[in-house]
């Protein structure tokens, strides 16, 4: 396993975000998390990250303790996130931006540094149409591809997508998706929190269904896609 | 009792003087400025014990002079050798005051995540410790038991102290009807280039990027890998260099310096960087150039002892119809 959460406890304030969750991600998977607004997909998501202090619990990735890392050397491990409302430069550039994911990288001179660029202006063209754009003023739907693009810069083992299709257009979400997809297919593990339940189910390998900061049902993608209760909570009864 | 008249004959007749030297007096304010705006970016605090980093520096620049040797007579060449070795000196001094106060100050509340309020008690809190012990000195280095040969050099307490020369100015050439000097040109010219360089650094490099990702969104700088502590850190390093080097020109202008001399230079500094707009480096450019000059061509219109009274009126004038400063917008959201 690449990684792996267990009994992992969170506190937002005084309250508990999320209560007892363990779960892992295989290599080369799709793992997604579901969940309505305030289950803690995100909260779990950041302290994956290394964002949220754990109150119990521990974070294991690739066969390390994590869990007192501090965020940035996280990203070094090779643990990259897009966050949630994107979380792009707003005063910078998208190729500065994209230079940000690639900040931990020591190899920022090299000729697999330009490839990586080359890679994600494939998976994400539009990117660079406008490459010298300041991010702030891209369409929602362009600072998602940046946001991603970005994460992908620091040549991730593991990325973290929060919510990629948050406010897209229909067609911009089927399009990100497959992207999605391409991600994995050219090698990278994904954990994918996403709202759009049914979208997420299709592409994913492993799911997990949470609910009040607890994981309430997992299994295969396909499995969870069929069962009555996922249906009746987040796919509106009819896939 | 006169009624207050405003001078315009005086501020015609010497108005390239008045905006030469206003340009130069600025410039140390733009340089001063550049501390309280870079940390403002980073932290959303305003550091107002920068004013003490700038004071170190002078009697940084004072005391580098007195160990040098310099005289009442020491002149041309080794008189600017000295100011160089000064000017290093000063920016290694208040570099290292700036990053004392960013590790006792502030980080420990930072890492509590304490109220903002608390740190600016804190701040000014330190302010008052660092001015008192440059006052103090006498009895510091008494306590500390250093020897007479050496306290002699730094001893003076609360007197203002001065350079043992006085800087000869040479004319240079003319602008209007005024000579502009060689101490005007060194000191405008160097601000300028220690700017732009700063602006450099900040746009291009790495490190200056780590700057401006924990300014415009801390969290996901964060997950870019950016050690937010070091990028404070590397912010106060910066504010401090900066602080240290218009320390030595401003020594080089005015002579004179005192354990007090950093308040009012600070706060005038600091409003440079208001009204340029917090948290924007050309901001802070443009707020100390604007300050500078203004300060001058409105002393001359209503008498130099309005001149801070000229400043903060500005100042307030300006907030009213520009809020956010001249130029406007943080260096989280600006394309800095």
């Amino acid at each position: 396993m690449l990684l792996e959460v267990e009994g992992l406890c969170v506190n937002y304030g005084h309250i508990e975000a999320i209560r007892d969750i363990s779960f892992s991600v295989a290599e080369g998977e799709i793992t997604t998390l579901i969940g309505a607004n305030g289950a803690g997909k995100t909260t779990t998501l950041k302290t994956i990250s290394g964002l949220r202090k754990v109150r119990e619990g521990r974070i294991v990735f690739d066969g390390k303790d994590i869990t007192n890392v501090p965020p940035f050397e996280r990203v070094k491990l090779g643990i990259s996130q897009s966050p949630e409302g994107r979380g792009i430069f707003p005063g910078m550039t998208v190729r500065e931006n994209l230079d940000m994911g690639a900040y931990a990288r020591r190899d920022r001179k090299t000729a697999a540094y330009r490839e990586d660029f080359d890679r994600v202006y494939q998976l994400f063209p539009r990117l660079q149409e406008r490459v010298s754009q300041t991010a702030g003023t891209l369409s929602g739907g362009e600072q998602q591809m940046l946001a991603m693009g970005r994460a992908l810069m620091a040549r991730p083992r593991l990325v973290l997508l929060d919510e990629p299709s948050m406010g897209l257009a229909p067609r911009l979400i089927q399009q990100i998706f497959s992207i999605i997809a391409e991600i994995k297919a050219q090698g990278t593990t994904v954990l994918l929190v996403e709202q759009n339940a049914a979208q997420a189910l299709r592409r994913a390998d492993q799911a997990h269904v949470l609910e009040t900061g607890e994981i309430v049902r997992s299994g295969t993608g396909e499995e969870l896609s069929g069962d009555e209760a996922v249906k009746a909570a987040y796919l509106g009864g009819d896939v | 009792m006169h009624a207050l008249a405003l001078n315009f004959d005086f501020l015609f007749s010497n108005f390239s003087q008045l905006t030469v030297t206003g340009l130069a007096l600025g410039a140390v304010y733009a340089m001063v400025a550049l501390g309280y705006t870079m940390v403002y970016g980073v932290l959303q605090l305003i550091n107002f014990a920068h004013s003490e980093v700038f004071m170190y520096g002078t009697f940084a620049t004072l005391w580098t002079v007195y160990f040098m040797g310099g005289t009442a007579h020491t002149s041309g060449f080794a008189l600017a050798r000295m100011f160089a070795v000064a000017m290093v000196v000063a920016m290694v001094v208040s570099a290292l005051v700036a990053l004392l106060l960013e590790r006792v100050a502030y980080r420990p509340l930072l890492r509590r995540n304490s109220p903002q309020l608390m740190a600016l008690i804190s701040a000014i809190g330190a302010s008052f410790v660092l001015s008192e012990s440059m006052g103090l000195r006498d009895n510091i280095t008494r306590w500390i038991g250093l020897n007479d040969n050496f306290s002699r050099y730094v001893s003076g307490a609360r007197d203002t102290r001065g350079l043992p020369m006085d800087i000869q100015t040479h004319k240079l050439f003319p602008i209007g009807n005024y000579q502009v000097t060689n101490i005007d040109l060194i000191v405008i010219c160097c601000a300028l280039l220690m700017m732009l360089l700063l602006d450099q650094f900040v746009r291009r490099s790495r490190l200056g990027r780590g700057i401006r990702a924990v300014a415009q969104d801390p969290e996901s700088a964060a997950l870019m890998g950016v050690n937010s502590t070091r990028v404070v850190q590397l912010t106060f390093l910066l504010g401090g260099l900066m602080a240290g080097a218009a320390a030595t020109l401003y020594m080089l202008r005015i002579g004179a310096t005192r354990f007090d001399a950093g308040f009012i230079l600070g706060v005038k500094a600091f409003t440079a960087a208001v009204m340029g707009g917090i948290g924007n480096l050309r901001g802070a450019l443009v707020g100390g150039l604007v300050l500078g000059v203004a300060e001058n061509w409105g002393s001359a219109l209503v008498g130099t002892q309005w001149k801070d009274v000229v400043a903060f009126v500005l100042l307030v004038v300006i907030l009213l119809f520009r809020p956010t400063g001249i130029l406007g917008e943080s260096l989280g959201k600006a394309r800095v």
